[in-house]
């Protein structure tokens, strides 16, 4: 079916055509005309990108920002491995950060950094693994949901992805991850939303052009013809590399700093016209159980060096994003699947905590300190750990509300829940329309909806499955699994008796599929 | 430089475009036997090459055997012949001849029907059947040798239009798939399938039609080499001989009619001595005049090297230089002249070669789209259902059928009559795979594969990465699973920093420490129920494999 005869017999159903509001009717313009295509894109688009620094390993938040009120129950508690309250860079008088982060203190002095402390959640999880995918997921600590809080945004603002995309309203990539595999944070409810440019040897190749060694042999020939139509074929490559060579100047940023280094490319990509949305990097070591500071003396040693690192590739991209002119659209954030034991162990080093510190950067982050300085036990045991104040899920959905614009209407069928927005960003300038380009293949309506819902679904032919599947991944219903001839069809899905919250409703027509959220309210 | 550097070095990195060098040597050596270590190395290039993919099961088989065992083993199958092909489709309303004398379940492939609804059903049905087979093969090479002889005596479905003769011609290719080459050309140009794709059952006296005597010797026979000296007037004379066979479709069968038949003398070229063929016109008048025929043509020293070529770029490698020529095709073509054009023999011979296990020749095949397919469904295990549930298996079966021609491999409907572009199309050959349209589409499938999988009937076709990784002898240690991982399914490694990254960014989640892999295996090994953590293991495994499917190197066998 052509994507006209498409849009024709789908619109009535219920797709969300919000501009379509004001007074026009669909059928007075007819679906040829030009004014419909412009209506399929969105009418205003922020400009916002939001960076994600991921800390593996479960920083030691207590030695990052130090909490100077409770500096005697702190040194108590750590007595091995305490910062000495001299070296400290005072914030507000009440918590100070660790000396090597001087490009971080410079930045909270100009109002450009946030901290936040003590973010957590309800009976956190000490599994890197599993505390990883709660924050990635942003599921509750014994909940588990398959899809990533992140990639469930880009699904919701780009519904239709991927069927039909790249187009002309979205050339670009919706999130990058640099690394070799995009995570869970970027996974929709189908299929992953980003797409990742490996460090090693993908993104020097995209970037570059350069090869990795194939053999000289018959077999590296061939080899090296797969890689070549590899290059060519990447969906992206063109643009990425299009946008890595607009920008020509950048300021310096540390060396042997891998934070940097993949910092360096996203700046270099946001300048140079990417409208991806979102950034994902990674650094990592952060998993100190020994050692962790210098025998001699507490300010230096292991994590001093990846606080170090970090707070110079943080700054160093601040300062590039503001010499590129892009610093107005960019806001980031560091995260680590938990914080470490506020009592240190006997190998100079800190065991899986739970809360922790963590910073919201960018010239529109509204700076200071968010919350009171984590008050330590005097006598603190091994199985102390800190409470949380602020859920990390009230952070993403504060970002996704005040930063990327999500109407507070659907701002539960991202987050699942409803949490708190907290004071993090300058709102101001939000716009946000819903962009519907690409083959829309599965709609309902209405949505939200409370009993049931009608599922409109475009097959090309052949064997077709319209399956709903909950936030588990589980499915809960097959509600057609046959053959059909090409077309547009509905079918009903009745979701009384299941309990509320978000659904998912997946298209498969033999090598395609699409998936549409779904909100089920009371 | 000499051949220890040449093997050292590397190719030059390069900015944009093909990477230009010099033309590359193929393998070295003849057919002598390969005296070097029988490792697992050598086992996987032997099993890569003649199955659909391998398993870690198959390599431990074989690494019990040695070399010429293992050869011997592959060449000569003790499977019987698959179950045939059975009705799972249903005729739609309408359908002027529905067969409904057939039950649900059994198999159609002798019940005459012309209806052309049915009949599309039925080829489908087949094609699908044939996808199960491959992918149910035994240790044997009798899968990829049935694909090789349907590239060579290439017929498109779509163009015979009779499912019964479809699957008689399909039969016959198996059944002579490790048999005589003459005898199969013998059974092949009076099979009906083929008399009506090459237009042989409108070949007659008054009316001749040249399509199978000119294929017979430019394709089948004696190729468009050098050597092959065949002239326009061979190809009359041939079409003269072949004049008369007809199909009857009431008993899925061809027959000689001697009314159709050029009695007259056939004179052929010096090629083929000036051999004059006596005309007959007794009612066995076909049947000799083929033969002498055959005899004719399969006398010249060029079918015995075409299809050596042939034969050679399906198992080895499709560049065949004046060393190749002279070092493994004039052999080849010796034995199979000295043993009667029988293949077990040239097979047995090439393939315990040190020319095929020369490192040159290792991992420089591109895979087919089928070798995808069917080698990724083999290699990561992928459960199909009980027998008895035999529409989900087609209904599975369909969809990878639907991949591989989407890849531009259709089983059943090749191209044209001269096969797939990939095993003559100088000077791509296997390169002709790989497009800007293909290699998307390979990766798509592999990515669903791993991911979503495919539901049909209410039953998930999917590679099931923990089941895989348990089949594996130590996947609690990150290390050697990545190893184990990709000594199955790469023939060129990974460099070790690059395992290390993918095992520090995937397995490991970013962590230094190889034990929070394996304290999590373990758990997922004591408590399965424990579902965290299984999600944990399942989705690290699942992004590895992942991708490593996504790499070039999966492409390469």
């Amino acid at each position: 079916m052509k994507r006209r005869d498409f849009l024709r017999k789908s619109l009535p159903a219920g797709v969300l055509l919000p501009s379509l509001v004001s007074g026009f009717s669909f059928r007075a313009f007819g679906a040829d005309a030009d004014i419909m295509q412009s209506l399929m894109l969105p009418v205003t688009e922020t400009d916002h990108v939001f960076v994600i620094i991921q800390l593996n390993g479960g920083n030691d938040g207590l030695n990052m920002v130090v909490p100077i009120e409770n500096f005697n129950s702190y040194v108590n508690a750590r007595q091995n491995i305490y910062i000495p309250e001299k070296s400290l860079l005072a914030l507000n008088g009440k918590a100070g950060l660790h000396p090597a982060m001087t490009g971080l203190k410079a930045m909270y002095d100009k109002g450009h950094l946030k901290v936040v402390h003590s973010v957590g959640y309800p009976q956190p999880s000490f599994s890197h693994f599993r505390a990883t995918d709660i924050w990635m997921s942003g599921s509750d600590s014994n909940e588990l949901v398959n899809t990533g809080w992140a990639g469930r945004y880009l699904n919701y603002e780009y519904p239709n992805f991927p069927n039909g995309y790249p187009n002309a309203s979205m050339t670009d990539p919706l999130a990058i991850q640099i690394g070799s595999s995009t995570s869970l944070t970027l996974q929709g409810p189908a299929v992953s939303m980003g797409m990742s440019i490996s460090n090693t040897s993908n993104f020097y190749n995209l970037i570059n052009g350069i090869q990795d060694p194939a053999p000289n042999t018959p077999a590296g020939k061939e080899l090296t013809f797969i890689r070549q139509i590899s290059q060519q074929t990447q969906q992206y490559a063109t643009v990425i590399k299009a946008a890595a060579t607009n920008t020509v100047q950048q300021v310096s940023y540390p060396i042997k700093n891998s934070l940097g280094d993949q910092l360096k490319i996203v700046a270099r990509l946001i300048k140079g016209g990417l409208k991806t949305r979102i950034y994902m990097v990674n650094y990592g070591g952060f998993d100190t159980h020994s050692a962790q500071v210098d025998s001699v003396d507490n300010t230096k040693g292991a994590h001093a060096n990846l606080l170090m690192n970090v707070s110079d590739a943080i700054k160093a991209f601040t300062d590039d994003l503001k010499f590129l002119g892009v610093d107005d659209r960019v806001v980031g954030m560091t995260f680590s699947e938990f914080g470490r034991r506020i009592k240190s162990n006997g190998s100079d080093g800190t065991d899986h905590g739970s809360a922790a510190p963590l910073f919201v950067f960018g010239k529109n982050v509204l700076g200071g300190v968010l919350g009171d300085t984590p008050i330590i036990p005097a006598n603190t045991t091994v199985s102390s750990n800190l409470p949380f104040q602020y859920d990390f899920r009230s952070i993403y959905a504060t970002i996704l509300s005040n930063w990327l614009c999500v109407n507070d209407d659907d701002l539960q069928q991202i987050m699942l829940k409803n949490y708190q927005v907290l004071p993090l960003v300058n709102a101001g300038g939000c716009k946000k329309a819903v962009n519907l380009s690409g083959d829309m293949l599965i709609s309902n309506y209405p949505n939200p909806f409370v009993t049931s819902t009608v599922i409109t679904f475009t097959t090309a032919g052949g064997h077709t499955l319209i399956q709903i599947i909950d936030t588990t991944g589980r499915v809960v219903a097959n509600l057609t699994d046959k053959e059909y001839a090409a077309g547009t069809y509905t079918v009903v899905f009745n979701g009384e008796s299941l309990p509320t919250g978000v659904y998912y409703a997946r298209l498969q027509n033999l090598a395609t599929q699409q998936v549409r959220a779904m909100l089920k309210l009371r | 430089m000499d051949r220890r550097s040449f093997l050292t070095s590397t190719i030059p990195s390069s900015g944009s475009g093909r990477v230009k060098t010099a033309p590359l040597p193929p393998p070295n050596g003849g057919l002598a036997p390969f005296t070097g270590a029988w490792t697992e190395n050598e086992v996987i290039h032997l099993l890569k090459r003649t199955l659909f993919g391998v398993t870690r099961a198959d390599i431990n088989y074989f690494r019990t055997l040695s070399l010429q065992q293992s050869v011997d083993e592959l060449l000569n199958p003790t499977a019987p012949l698959p179950d045939l092909p059975v009705k799972e489709y249903t005729v739609p309303a309408g359908a002027t001849n529905p067969d409904t004398n057939i039950a649900q379940g059994s198999t159609w492939v002798l019940d005459v029907n012309n209806d052309g609804t049915v009949n599309s059903l039925r080829m489908n049905s087949f094609k699908k059947w044939w996808m199960g087979v491959m992918i149910n093969q035994d240790r044997s090479i009798r899968e990829k040798m049935t694909l090789f002889w349907h590239n060579h005596f290439a017929t498109e479905t779509g163009t015979i239009g009779n499912a019964q003769y479809v699957f008689k011609h399909h039969l016959l290719l198996r059944t002579y798939a490790l048999g005589n080459f003459k005898a199969l050309t013998r059974a092949v140009t009076i099979d009906p399938g083929m008399l009506v794709y090459l237009n042989g059952e409108r070949n007659t006296k008054s009316a001749p039609d040249e399509n199978y005597g000119r294929e017979l010797q430019e394709l089948f026979c004696c190729g468009k080499g050098p050597g092959s000296q065949y002239t326009e007037d061979d190809v009359k004379a041939a079409a003269q001989v072949l004049t008369g066979w007809r199909n009857d479709a009431a008993s899925i069968s061809s027959y000689f009619d001697v009314k159709r038949h050029d009695t007259g003398n056939k004179t052929f070229s010096a090629f083929y001595g000036n051999t004059v063929i006596q005309g007959k016109n007794s009612a066995t008048a076909g049947d000799e005049e083929l033969d002498a025929l055959l005899d004719m043509i399969f006398a010249t020293q060029e079918v015995a090297k075409y299809i050596s070529r042939r034969l050679y770029r399906w198992f080895v490698y499709y560049d065949i230089d004046s060393t190749v020529e002279a070092n493994i095709i004039t052999p080849m073509a010796d034995l199979l002249r000295a043993n009667n054009y029988e293949i077990k023999p040239v097979l047995s011979a090439l393939l315990k070669s040190e020319h095929f296990f020369d490192v040159l020749a290792k991992g420089c095949q591109i895979k087919s789209p089928v070798d995808l397919v069917v080698g990724t469904c083999r290699e990561w295990q992928v459960a199909f259902q009980p027998s008895a549930d035999y529409l989900t298996n087609y209904g599975f079966w369909s969809y990878l059928v639907n991949w591989a021609n989407n890849m531009q491999q259709s089983i059943g409907d090749p191209p044209d009559v001269s096969g797939w572009k990939a095993y003559y199309q100088e000077p791509q050959f296997y390169e002709v795979w790989i497009t800007s349209d293909t290699l998307p589409k390979r990766n798509q499938f592999t990515d669903t594969m791993v991911q979503n999988g495919y539901t049909f009937n209410g039953k998930k076709l999917f590679i099931d990465v923990t089941e895989f990784a348990k089949t594996l002898p130590k996947p609690e240690d990150p290390n050697v699973l990545i190893d184990d991982i990709l000594k199955l399914i790469y023939r060129i490694d990974l460099s070790a920093a690059s395992k290390n990254q993918l095992k520090t960014d995937i397995l490991l989640g970013g962590q230094a420490s190889d034990y929070y892999w394996t304290d999590a295996w373990n758990v997922f090994i004591n408590n399965p129920g424990n579902t965290s953590n299984t999600t944990t293991i399942r989705n690290r495994l699942r992004d590895l494999i992942k991708y490593f499917m996504n790499l070039a190197e999966y492409q390469l066998a």
